[in-house]
């Protein structure tokens, strides 16, 4: 482990030199071992939070208060400690260049963390393909790579929208409730453009967005998903 | 528990395949439906790790780690083919 970077109260970023390492593709995870003095183990997986052309690993973990591994991560973990690492992990939920688009990314909480390797990797690779983000979060403080996310619209016109669902600030002009089919068909582009949508976060959510995207007659076969929930 | 999908056991099933499967496509034993892996109903505690149709929540998948081992039945499957 090189570096902890904290991303927002709840999640930091490990940022990992693994020794052997032979690359990744943008959405792939990997599983991460821990095993206790006396032989017991836990295992989870963690979604890659870096591009394939980043220099480090990165992994981007939201601590749950009664989670197992997650408290250990995020709270214990020092620079230059081992982590048993198995990986990249994972076919499906992959976004590369000659995937091409327009690509439509909608995360949810944490859900987020994939979706930015895809969008580093679009901006490594110059890309031209049209991105849209839809990332909904509880408020602006639980928003995983916040200035980032926000200079890919200011600077590399990516179309980055934010969903506040709980919390917004005063003068908050971005949306504010949760995802449904009105929101997503104002976000995404409209069925017949063949979008390729990748959606990512807890279960509830991602349900609530596949099943929007079928309804509006986007290709069941061009929307990804990939659930996560505690284990 | 909401279930996840099988992006949740690819590790596992990397271990006992040898290969990436989540992008194996099978074809559901009882309904008949089509599917990649990724794409069924995945239950990690169930004990072991279950993956179901997301048609018919039939059992498709059931592994099993046993001292050292890990135990697949595929039986739910009429057919899987890997990517």
């Amino acid at each position: 482990m090189v570096e902890l970077v904290e991303q927002t109260r709840q999640t930091k970023s490990i940022v990992l030199d693994p020794p052997d390492w032979t690359g990744h593709r943008a959405g792939q995870h990997v599983d991460v071992r821990l095993t206790a003095d006396d032989g017991y183990q836990a295992q989870r997986s963690y979604s890659i939070a870096s591009a394939p052309e980043d220099q480090h690993l990165e992994l981007t973990v939201e601590r749950l208060d009664d989670g197992e591994v997650s408290p250990y991560l995020v709270d214990e973990l020092r620079p230059g400690d081992q982590l048993e690492l198995r990986g990249p992990i994972g076919g499906y939920f992959v976004w590369e260049r000659s995937l091409g688009g327009p690509l439509l990314l909608i995360g949810g909480g944490s859900g987020i963390v994939p979706l930015r390797a895809m969008l580093r990797h679009h901006l490594a690779t110059a890309s031209d393909v049209p991105v849209r983000m839809l990332y909904s979060a509880r408020s602006l403080d639980d928003v995983i790579y916040r200035e980032e996310l926000m200079q890919a619209g200011a600077e590399h016109g990516i179309d980055v929208r934010f969903t506040l669902t709980r919390k917004q600030p005063a003068g908050w002009d971005g949306y504010a409730r949760r995802i449904d089919r009105d929101l997503i068909g104002e976000v995404s582009w409209p069925a017949g453009e063949r979008p390729l949508v990748y959606v990512c976060g807890p279960t509830p959510f991602v349900e609530t967005a596949a099943e929007a995207l079928v309804g509006l007659g986007h290709e069941p076969g061009r929307v990804r998903t990939e659930r996560f929930g505690p284990t | 528990m909401d279930a996840l999908d099988g992006n949740a056991i690819a590790g596992q099933l990397v271990v006992a395949f040898g290969h990436e499967m989540t992008t194996a496509s099978g074809v559901c034993g009882r309904c008949g439906g089509q599917a990649l892996l990724a794409e069924t109903n995945v239950y990690l505690r169930a004990p072991g790790s279950v993956a179901r149709c997301r048609a018919c929540d039939n059992v498709l998948v059931v592994m099993v780690e046993v001292r050292g081992y890990t135990v697949v039945d595929l039986t739910g499957f009429s057919a899987l083919e890997p990517a």
